[in-house]
């Protein structure tokens, strides 16, 4: 085996050298995971308290507000929209925040530094799993009911395209942010104020498709998880998503993906230097 | 004729200094200097300057020179943490690097896991740390405490735990920082000895330290660096020797002739006066003030001939420097404990308040104990036994 090592020039994406390191995926994701949980009474069952809570307030305000829910029954709508955003929202944090929480191991030691923005989503994508089988079971006891209708197919060809674009689109943000934050520790505080401000942007407590302007949706749909959340509802509620909102929505979330990778690779030469 | 397994041609590392910014930067920083220029004066360092030299499969090399010699620098360049600003590494083999044990470890998870964390991170499959476990686990000497989450440990255990991960990497290429100064005398023995092994085993190990009978007993080929160049490369008998008389030639005073706009330190003359164990350091020193600095107090930092930090004497806390556009000069006196006979170095620190600081002149003067302390240890001895000598004695038998 013989390499070189020079100075930073070439940009590349290092995928073999990932693989390479891919063990080192599993480690950060579970330590990341085991220390949230660790001391904790409830532990896992916290990943799956955090949404329920949030449901019942979104589901509370809701009714006493008379807010519209596509048909919905209450807490299924918020709940379906709070499952695509907790990954966004808790991956956003934990990325943004991973290059400098792991400062003192990126001084001492090499491994490809995407593995950290990387572990960080799949992170949240655990809790995500969690948080989903209640959501199973939710959608089951509403079926029963015959409270709502699912399309069962296109449910299974949909959850995995509304899961890629949340997913992409917290990585993209995520590492972008991450590499940001270690030169200008400024994003530390632009961080959760993103997070409270896009909430009210994405249709998690509300439906933003009800508002009177049809040509907003589409700036709405900058906004990956507009249409990741709504397609999501589409296959059990009787609202529909045009096709375009979800390009808009792909292309967004490709582009942050896209950027987000490009300039954590050109600056994470120096993150040693910085951190 | 086989290809050396490092070949290190003309690296460079450049760092910026800001005299006016913080260690990070912030965007108000940035975005400012957008609008104000010549504000941040920017001063360039080299910390390693156009260093060139070739490793040999099997060699062990011990790197040694005084604090800011740009070792650390090197070590990282080699270990891929930061990049060289110019020149290239050619590494024929897998590099595996302990700037510092127990990289990763976190308080909150247990022995067992922190094994398999630390392990996979310095780049062990984890495989090879299943079927090492016990043998770490044996070396560590911690078998009860593995299901304990290593908050609860002794900082002693934690160590030991972090040292026997490390002990069990097998790269073909070792490099290593400082890390055996852990542990009780025991267990570095213990260390020393597996250290001692992983040489012997044929793999090539680059190893700095400011414990120079650990590097001669370790290393058979030494280079040393000054000022981030290679000053000499040779074997241990002779560059070890040459560094600790040379270290610059002895300098009880030392004088700066460089125009600085920010406060500094300009003439420093020590003396040491008395008898062991009640020697006193006097200090002369001269320092240049600015209108616009802040009231600034110092600090003398006491190191050993390695290196090694003995301890930092601060004559007042109460700033004393005051603002002015003048030189003004200044006597203080030290009071050291019994220390054993030898070299040391004296750096001189000033600054406004201990996270700020205006000027500091590492190692810039020396002086030397002759005689031997009143009580207790006599020369020679053993540097890693310390180097001051308290005073003792039986008060019941």
């Amino acid at each position: 085996m013989e390499y070189e090592i020079k100075p930073h020039e070439k940009l590349s994406l290092g995928i073999k050298e990932l693989w390479q390191y891919r063990e080192l995926f599993f480690f950060f994701t579970w330590r990341d995971i085991k220390v949230k949980y660790k001391q904790t009474v409830l532990g896992f069952a916290w990943a799956v308290l955090q949404p329920i809570i949030m449901m019942l307030i979104f589901s509370a305000v809701g009714q006493a507000f008379n807010i519209p829910n596509e048909g919905l029954p209450r807490p299924l709508f918020s709940y379906s929209g709070l499952l695509l955003w907790n990954i966004f929202s808790s991956g956003l944090a934990n990325a943004g925040n991973s290059m400098v929480t792991n400062a003192n191991i990126i001084k001492k030691i090499y491994f490809p530094r995407l593995i950290i923005p990387i572990s960080a989503v799949l992170g949240s994508l655990f809790d995500f799993v969690m948080a989903f089988v209640v959501f199973i079971g939710m959608l089951v006891y509403y079926l029963l009911r015959g409270e709502v209708h699912i399309n069962l197919l296109s449910f299974i060809l949909v959850l995995p395209i509304s899961l890629f674009i949340t997913s992409i689109a917290t990585f993209g943000l995520g590492s972008l942010l991450a590499s940001l934050n270690i030169k200008y520790r400024d994003f530390r505080y632009v961080i959760p104020f993103m997070i409270s401000a896009l909430l009210f942007l994405t249709p998690v407590m509300y439906p933003i498709s009800g508002s009177h302007f049809q040509w907003a949706k589409y700036i709405f749909a900058l906004n990956p998880l507009y249409s990741a959340i709504e397609l999501l509802r589409s296959t059990f509620s009787n609202s529909t998503l045009h096709i375009y909102l979800v390009l808009i929505s792909l292309c967004s979330s490709v582009i942050l993906f896209v950027s987000g990778l490009y300039y954590f690779r050109k600056t994470e030469a120096y993150f040693a230097d910085l951190a | 004729m086989m290809k050396p397994i490092l070949e290190i041609k003309n690296i460079s590392k450049k760092f910026r200094i800001q005299h006016d910014a913080q260690p990070y930067l912030s965007l108000r920083d940035s975005l400012s200097s957008v609008f104000k220029r010549d504000k941040v004066t920017n001063e360039e360092f080299y910390a390693i300057k156009d260093l060139s030299f070739n490793v040999e499969a099997g060699q062990s090399i011990g790197i040694i020179g005084k604090n800011g010699a740009g070792k650390s620098t090197l070590l990282k360049i080699l270990s891929k943490i930061t990049p060289p600003s110019s020149g290239s590494i050619i590494s024929r083999g897998n590099i595996a690097s302990l700037l510092e044990v127990g990289t990763g470890f976190h308080p909150e998870l247990t022995g067992r896991e922190n094994i398999f964390l630390n392990g996979s991170i310095l780049g062990m499959k984890r495989k090879e740390i299943q079927s090492k476990f016990d043998e770490i686990v044996d070396f560590s000497g911690i078998e009860k405490f593995l299901d304990t989450p290593l908050k609860h440990y002794s900082s002693g255990m934690q160590l030991r735990l972090a040292f026997s991960v490390a002990a069990f990497l097998e790269p073909e290429i070792m490099i290593i920082d400082e890390v055996l100064a852990v542990g009780d005398a025991e267990f570095q023995k213990k260390c020393l000895g597996k250290m001692d092994d992983v040489s012997k085993s044929g793999r090539t190990i680059l190893f700095v330290s400011h414990d120079l009978d650990v590097v001669k007993s370790l290393c058979s080929n030494v280079i040393l660096l000054q000022d981030g160049e290679m000053k000499m490369r040779g074997d241990a008998d002779t560059v070890i020797p040459h560094y600790l008389s040379s270290g610059g030639a002895k300098r009880s005073n030392w004088e700066s002739n460089k125009v600085l706009k920010t406060p500094h330190f300009t003439k420093l003359d020590i003396s040491v006066k008395g008898s062991q164990p009640l020697l006193k350091l006097i200090v002369y020193f001269c320092v240049k003030t600015t209108d616009d600095m802040a009231p600034s107090f110092v600090a003398f930092d006491i190191l050993a001939k390695t290196g090694a930090p003995l301890g930092q004497a601060i004559p007042s806390l109460q700033p004393f420097i005051q603002p002015s556009d003048s030189q003004q000069q200044y006597f203080a006196e030290i009071d050291l404990p019994g220390l054993v006979p030898g070299d040391y170095y004296l750096s001189p620190w000033m600054g406004p308040h201990f996270s700020e600081t205006y000027d500091w002149q590492r190692e810039c003067v020396e002086f030397t104990i002759v005689d031997t302390p009143q009580n207790g240890r006599i020369y020679p001895h053993a540097p890693h036994a310390g180097f001051f000598v308290p005073n003792s004695r039986i008060i019941e038998a």
